[in-house]
């Protein structure tokens, strides 16, 4: 599954205010574009709108992607909320998609999956009695099944603590291989992490951000991804200013 | 047992005030009998007031389990379709403005004095607020799982059995314990207006023969039958807000 490459053009606007001028981005297919930014800004209301959700905001340009076929239903948004149904079991949550489209649920696909984000044997557990990184497991599970080429993150760690939170970006990177993923974030070890390209987004538009030459996933004991990090808050706060 | 005290000792006092009342005022006991006296007309008339509460109880299960259907498939129905909600909720909030109970002469006049009056006054009863209830949370699905509804490409029966509806479980379970606790008003005025057997004709045949100690020993058969009742439907709730 590789990902096509997507542009967002335009400038991101709600009611009569700009948020966001002149956006001219492209997400190159396959790999991680990281919208860094005080919150604020507009990364969630941008994120909603690359997912195709309805909003108050809207785009004066458009979000192509580069096959020429339409964005729309290629797209899984995950929230930091884990959006999972306290009523059904974790593998009923993983099959919601099919389930909610009257689909016959792919239970062994959902088991593998499961197994691959490290939770296997809880299939049957409610999200209740699971840990804060279990249940954004299961709602990375959930993303995965729906086989969409474009990821759409928006925070989807910021909730957990540090050592689950670096786990989780490890076994994304690992998971989400190939497909175009845009992971929108206020944390600059998270994009020195997991970035192949990543943009500081503020009030005046985007601002390509320096990144070490290795690939993502970047070990957190490389010297380069903390100087980046180091760098990237010293850019973050310059705009907090 | 520590649970069972206080409502043990409430009723040991009310009964000892209610004794007190009635000693201390030298009531007559076709006005107001006393405690011992309704006792014994409880026990003394245990067949015959459990037969007539049988009647009761059948319709009032009858008539909350045609309320409580109906309920459920009209808020289903109004979540379902636009066109319903447009049409249909004016008509249900002038049904709402009208007091069901004064509907019970009427009910009575169309459907005579057997269970069939008694079933629909108790189903008219419970119905609305079974619906508005269920409606209600129907409606009120969270944003996240709407979003999520829309991404995943949900079919509109789908995303109503599957998010809306379990979502709206302990609202459903709210009308249903609002619904348990209207019922059996709802039989026993029924009951009043026009009947020939129950615990509502019972009272209203022994009020009129000055058995006062017999109307107040339906009285407490009713009091049981309503509070069996709420506990049903109070249990199914927790359930539901549990789940």
């Amino acid at each position: 599954m590789s990902g096509a490459a997507l542009h967002i053009r335009g400038d991101l606007r709600l009611g009569g205010r700009t948020l966001c001028p002149a956006l001219d981005l492209t997400c190159p297919g396959g790999a991680w574009t990281v919208l860094l930014g005080p919150s604020g800004v507009g990364k969630s209301t941008l994120a909603r709108l690359i997912a195709g959700l309805p909003g108050p905001a809207h785009l004066t340009g458009a979000i192509t992607a580069s096959d020429g076929a339409p964005p729309e239903g290629r797209v899984t948004l995950m929230a930091q909320s884990d959006q999972l149904l306290p009523w059904a079991s974790v593998l009923d949550n993983v099959t919601l998609g099919a389930r909610l489209r009257g689909q016959w649920p792919d239970h062994a696909r959902a088991l593998d999956l499961l197994a691959r984000v490290g939770l296997e044997g809880l299939a049957h557990r409610r999200p209740a009695t699971l840990s804060g990184g279990q249940r954004q497991r299961v709602a990375l599970a959930r993303s995965l099944i729906e086989a969409r080429a474009i990821v759409v993150m928006d925070e989807p760690f910021s909730a957990l603590d540090a050592a689950t939170r670096a786990a989780m970006q490890d076994l994304a990177a690992r998971l989400l291989q190939g497909r175009t993923v845009i992971l929108i974030t206020h944390d600059p070890l998270e994009a020195a992490r997991l970035a192949h390209q990543a943009h500081l987004m503020r009030g005046d538009g985007l601002h390509p951000l320096p990144l070490p030459a290795t690939p993502p996933p970047r070990a957190l004991s490389d010297p380069a991804t903390l100087t980046a990090q180091a760098d990237l808050y010293a850019r973050l706060m310059q705009g907090a200013a | 047992m520590r649970r069972l005290w206080p409502p043990v000792a409430a009723t040991v006092f009310a009964l000892t005030l209610w004794q007190a009342v009635v000693w201390l005022t030298a009531v007559p006991h076709f006005i107001l009998p006393g405690p011992a006296r309704v006792a014994s007309a409880l026990s003394g008339n245990a067949a015959l007031l459990l037969h007539q509460a049988g009647f009761t109880l059948a319709n009032l299960a009858m008539g909350l389990s045609a309320g409580v259907a109906f309920g459920i498939l009209s808020a289903l129905n109004l979540a379902m379709s636009p066109g319903a909600r447009l049409f249909l909720r004016p008509l249900m909030v002038f049904a709402q403005a009208v007091p069901v109970f004064a509907l019970a002469p009427i009910v009575t006049l169309w459907l005579g004095y057997g269970a069939p009056s008694k079933v629909v006054m108790v189903a008219l009863v419970t119905y609305f607020p079974i619906t508005s209830a269920l409606f209600d949370g129907l409606m009120r699905l969270p944003p996240t799982l709407d979003d999520l509804a829309r991404q995943m490409r949900a079919t509109p029966l789908r995303r109503l059995l599957l998010l809306q509806l379990p979502h709206a479980l302990p609202a459903l379970g709210s009308g249903l314990r609002l619904a348990a606790v209207q019922a059996p008003f709802a039989v026993i005025i029924a009951e009043w207006v026009g009947a020939s057997r129950g615990l509502g004709h019972l009272m209203l045949i022994s009020n009129g023969r000055g058995q006062t100690d017999l109307m107040f020993a339906a009285l407490f058969v009713l009091a049981g039958l309503s509070l069996g009742l709420f506990w049903l439907a109070d249990r199914l709730a927790r359930h539901w807000d549990r789940a």
